[in-house]
């Protein structure tokens, strides 16, 4: 080939020019374009490289502890470890890996596809949990296989602890992630992942418990792995906090009450603390500290005794003769009758056309009775009548202010208020006038009334304080003093009764537990001024009744208190389908006894006078302060 | 015939200078970014040697009057469509890509580099004994089937980038050698008529790359995520960068492969607006230096070799750093010189040593 021709058969020099011209425009557009991202955007790029190599790990705040009023520990929590499956590369999880691993952690293949098949539905990034607390064994499986199973990833959690298990868990609650209602409300505050309180004092005083969650910034390469650190914000520890719990009295209610289905309330009326609150059955807040297992959910909700429901502040149920003291008090206050008044007992009253049996119909009556005996062996025919002389407008104001009817206010959520019935109730709710026998009927603790047995305690206890009643509290102020919670757990409510109203009721039950044929003699100890009530309710709440399969049993009702003048400590017994009253007088008992052996050891003094502290004249003898009767 | 003697006193110092400083520049770029990783430790030692060599090799070619090579073309381009046919049926693969050929497994060669300067010279060869103000539709249809076989052999690797890169050396010569108003009229109306014919052909990737050069916002950790990570590399940069091995998002990873096809981002990301600046100045020193030489050349041949060498450089050059700020979709193109690469370095190299021929013999007939 030839390629050589004349020079005057060369391109035109202007071609190459423009070429050139072409090259230095194009690169001075280049250069428009780096200047643009270099030096124009560059704070926004400076910040995207900065959030590409810097990434946040919370440091989680330990929660504070739970602890009785002697400091025993009730809930804690320990650091542990969840193992997560990442879920951002699934197809290379075969049947056969899946099985590896399943066995590796000690899992069921078969729970393992499920919960991943379970889980299709969430965003790709988001890993599941394949095990929300690993064991040692799990920690060291997954971390020895990073090479094989990348997929599998550790992180730190912490896990809330209850050494007691079902004891007292209605008091606590239990924890658990919080929900997306919560997130959404509280702003920046939650994120998915992060464990409040759920229920009762978990929840109640989250702020105090929670602490504040630390951050560690650390340098990751693009594969997510951590070449470095920057700095870390401190993780903030939740407070402790201390409760008026008494956890011996707790146990000895827990054991007294036993396999049976109810509640006990053990307040020192003198100043509201809750020294125990039983509610049986109950679940094991330790179940819901990780990854609540479905079946014992399902276990839970199904069941009709209702484990989840604190039956200490949510069960309303009609209060039996219990009420009667409140009928006595309205009817002592009004001036409607004096303690000596006496009504003949033949085992029957008719009143408004109506016959009305006492609790002994059919085997004789209670004969001549006055306040004191009336009480004592709860004659239903004398209360029959004080609630025909007082009507239902007086009987419902006096049950309202001695503490019945609405919440107490105790430093837990979701109490129920009970009700006290009245002609304004009837009408609003059932759209019809109030039907006089009705009064009756409540005058005994039948009928629509209801009750807690949070606000038996709290009602009797300030009954018996002369009219002064403490709103029952779990928490101190002076432990909430420090904090954002303000929650007025002192509060007093002052509704003074008569001397002589107070001396009466107090001396009818302490006859209902000492007097030859009381009915609250299951309570009796040897040693101790133990007064109380009895009583039997007929009639559960129609919601419960359903629950409870309509089984008919009737609910026994026990409010004891000691020592009868100016009490220490009261104590609300409540044994659902007890049948009879006298099963729950001996939980009362207990618990009291528990308290003053506490206080003198196990061997009282020897039995005393009794009438010495009721008569109020040994009131400045420490001993019978205490509750226990000396020689004056 | 005078041949004059030649010696290295005739060697286009400038163009060798530049071209070497540009390649130094690349090294300290590799080596900051690849120092930290044990397993591309080597690698800026690697590039040292190519370098070496490539700049002796582009000396010895420089030596060798162009014609020669010119006369070795039927042969060249022979061999470059068997080796590219070769590739096809049983090349070494890597990533699913064939585009290396394996000598005895140590050394593998990009065969398209090498294709790229063939199809300088075909060019050159097929219009220079045009005579006449613009090129007639034979020489056209001729261009078309010689460019066209080895750049659809080598899409079909796949590497369209490459592929592309023989379009602006075949459109500079044409440009060069005149073209009327409606044959480009023509061509770009055939091209608009093959876009949904390659779109049909292209591979998932090579559309999602255009798809998310289109949308670059949608899929920031998908098809472009490399672009995204590029951008933010060089923006964060700012006007001084971060000084060598400072770089976060090329030490960290960020930047795909940051020592080859991405490393203008990462030394945009440590040098700053500054360093985009010296060294887009040098490239445009190199690039003016040659089309400088195609206006001295003896004869058209000449001419038409270093407007094809230039246009094939400036391609690439404009591609690679544009494609790095989304200017462009992401295509394999390396940055000549700079990018870390035995074959990309050999094949320019020898591109400028061929120019430094042609400058050589600009008074020689």
């Amino acid at each position: 080939m030839e390629f050589r021709f004349p020079e005057d058969e060369r391109f035109p020099a202007w071609k190459i020019t423009f070429f050139q011209c072409a090259v230095a425009a194009a690169f001075l557009g280049l250069l428009v374009g780096y200047w643009r991202v270099q030096i124009g955007q560059h704070y926004l790029y400076a910040q995207r490289a900065e959030h590409n190599r810097v990434r946040s790990l919370p440091i989680i705040a330990p929660r504070g502890k739970i602890l009785d009023r002697e400091g025993r520990i009730l809930a804690y929590s320990l650091p542990a470890f969840s193992v997560l499956l990442e879920r951002e590369n699934l197809s290379a999880l075969t049947p056969e890996r899946l099985s590896e691993i399943a066995r590796g952690l000690q899992l069921d293949p078969g729970d393992v596809r499920t919960l991943i098949e379970q889980s299709k539905g969430l965003p790709r990034f988001q890993p599941i949990i394949l095990k929300p607390t690993a064991s040692l064994e799990d920690v060291s499986f997954v971390d020895s296989h990073q090479v094989e199973y990348p997929e599998l990833a550790l992180i730190q959690v912490e896990r809330r602890v209850y050494p007691l298990h079902t004891a007292a868990s209605a008091v606590l609650g239990h924890v658990g992630e919080v929900s997306e209602e919560t997130i959404a409300k509280s702003g920046d505050e939650y994120k998915p992942g992060d464990v409040v309180g759920k229920s009762g004092i978990e929840r109640m005083y989250n702020k105090i418990l929670e602490g504040k969650d630390g951050m560690r910034r650390v340098i990751v390469n693009s594969r997510g792995e951590e070449v470095g650190s920057l700095d870390q914000i401190k993780a903030v520890p939740g407070h402790d906090l201390r409760l008026a719990i008494d956890l011996d009295l707790q146990v000895t209610a827990e054991n007294s009450l036993g396999n049976r289905q109810g509640a006990v309330v053990a307040l020192d009326p003198r100043t509201g603390d809750v020294l125990a609150m039983v509610s049986h059955p109950s679940f094991d807040p330790n179940d819901f500290a990780g990854h609540l297992d479905p079946k014992t959910w399902e276990r839970l909700t199904s069941n009709p005794e209702k484990p989840l429901m604190n039956k200490a502040i949510q069960a309303q149920l009609a209060p039996g003769s219990v009420f009667k003291i409140f009928t006595g008090a309205a009817a002592l206050e009004t001036g409607t009758i004096t303690p000596s008044y006496s009504v003949y007992c033949p085992g029957e009253v008719t009143i408004y056309g109506h016959t009305y049996h006492d609790w002994v119909w059919g085997k004789g009556g209670h004969g001549l009775v006055d306040l004191h005996r009336a009480i004592v062996v709860s004659c239903d025919v004398y209360f029959y009548t004080l609630g025909k002389l007082l009507g239902i407008d007086k009987l419902a104001y006096f049950a309202k202010h001695l503490g019945l009817g609405s919440r107490t206010g105790i430093d837990l959520p979701s109490e129920d208020s009970g009700l006290v019935p009245s002609p304004e109730w009837a009408k609003a709710v059932f759209k019809r006038p109030w039907w006089a026998g009705e009064t009756i009927s409540v005058a005994i603790g039948q009928g629509a009334v209801a009750v807690t047995p949070l606000q038996v305690a709290y009602a009797i206890g300030g009954i018996a304080e002369g009219g002064v009643f403490h709103r029952p509290h779990l928490a101190f102020e002076s432990e909430l003093a420090n904090s954002d919670v303000k929650y007025p757990v002192d509060a007093v409510r002052r509704f003074p009764l008569k001397e002589t109203t107070v001396r009466a009721l107090t001396r009818g039950m302490w006859g209902a537990v000492n007097d030859g044929g009381g009915t609250g003699a299951g309570a009796r100890c040897p040693g101790l001024d133990i007064a109380g009530k009895t009583g039997t309710a007929q009639v559960v709440s129609a919601g419960l009744q359903q629950a409870t399969g309509n089984r008919y049993k009737n609910n026994a009702w026990f409010v004891g208190f000691s020592p009868s003048n100016n009490p220490d400590i009261v104590v609300a017994a409540l044994v659902m389908q007890g049948e009879h009253s006298s099963v729950a007088a001996p939980i009362a008992r207990d618990v009291i006894r528990a308290y003053y052996e506490k206080r003198y050891g196990p061997k009282f003094p020897a039995p005393q006078q009794v009438q010495a502290s009721l008569t109020g004249q040994s009131d400045h003898n420490p001993a019978a302060r205490g509750g226990i009767q000396s020689d004056p | 015939m005078i041949r004059k003697i030649l010696d290295f006193r005739d060697v286009d110092w400038v163009l060798f200078g530049l071209a070497i400083l540009i390649a130094a520049i690349g090294v300290a770029e590799i080596y900051s970014t690849t120092s930290h990783n044990p397993a591309l430790a080597s690698q800026y030692k690697r590039q040292i040697y190519w370098i070496i060599l490539a700049g002796i090799v582009a000396l010895v070619v420089s030596r060798v009057d162009y014609h020669i090579i010119l006369e070795q073309l039927p042969w060249l381009y022979g061999l470059s469509i068997a080796a590219l046919i070769l590739l096809l049926v049983r090349g070494h693969s890597v990533a699913g890509v064939r585009r290396w050929i394996s000598f005895g497994g140590v050394l593998t060669f990009q065969v398209s580099e090498f294709v790229k300067l063939v199809i300088i010279l075909v060019v050159a060869a097929l219009l220079a004994d045009h005579r006449g103000k613009s090129v007639g539709w034979k020489d056209l249809v001729k261009l078309g089937i010689l460019v066209g076989l080895p750049a659809a052999l080598v899409a079909l690797e796949p590497d369209l980038g490459t592929a592309l890169t023989f379009f602006p050396i075949a459109a500079a010569g044409v440009l060069l050698a005149g073209i009327r108003g409606r044959q480009v009229l023509v061509i770009g109306l055939a091209g608009i008529l093959m876009l949904p014919v390659a779109w049909h052909f292209a591979r998932p990737y090579q559309r999602d790359r255009v798809m998310s050069f289109i949308h670059p916002k949608q899929d920031v950790r998908g098809a472009s995520y490399q672009s995204t990570q590029s951008k933010i590399a060089i923006g964060s940069g700012g006007l001084w960068g971060k000084g060598v091995g400072n770089g976060t998002q090329s030490q960290l990873g960020f930047i795909p492969v940051s020592h080859a096809d991405f490393i203008f981002a990462a030394f945009s990301e440590e040098q700053g607006f500054a360093g985009t600046l010296f060294v887009l100045m040098l490239y445009l020193a190199l690039l003016l230096r040659l089309l400088d030489s195609a206006q001295m050349a003896g004869d058209r041949a000449g001419t038409l070799v270093l407007v094809g060498i230039a246009a094939l450089l400036f391609f690439q050059i404009a591609v690679n750093v544009g494609m790095m700020i989304g200017l462009f979709p992401v295509t394999g193109i390396p940055l000549p010189l700079m990018s870390q690469g035995g074959s990309s370095v050999l094949s320019t190299f020898l591109g400028l040593g061929l120019a430094m021929s042609v400058r050589m013999r600009r008074l020689v007939y």
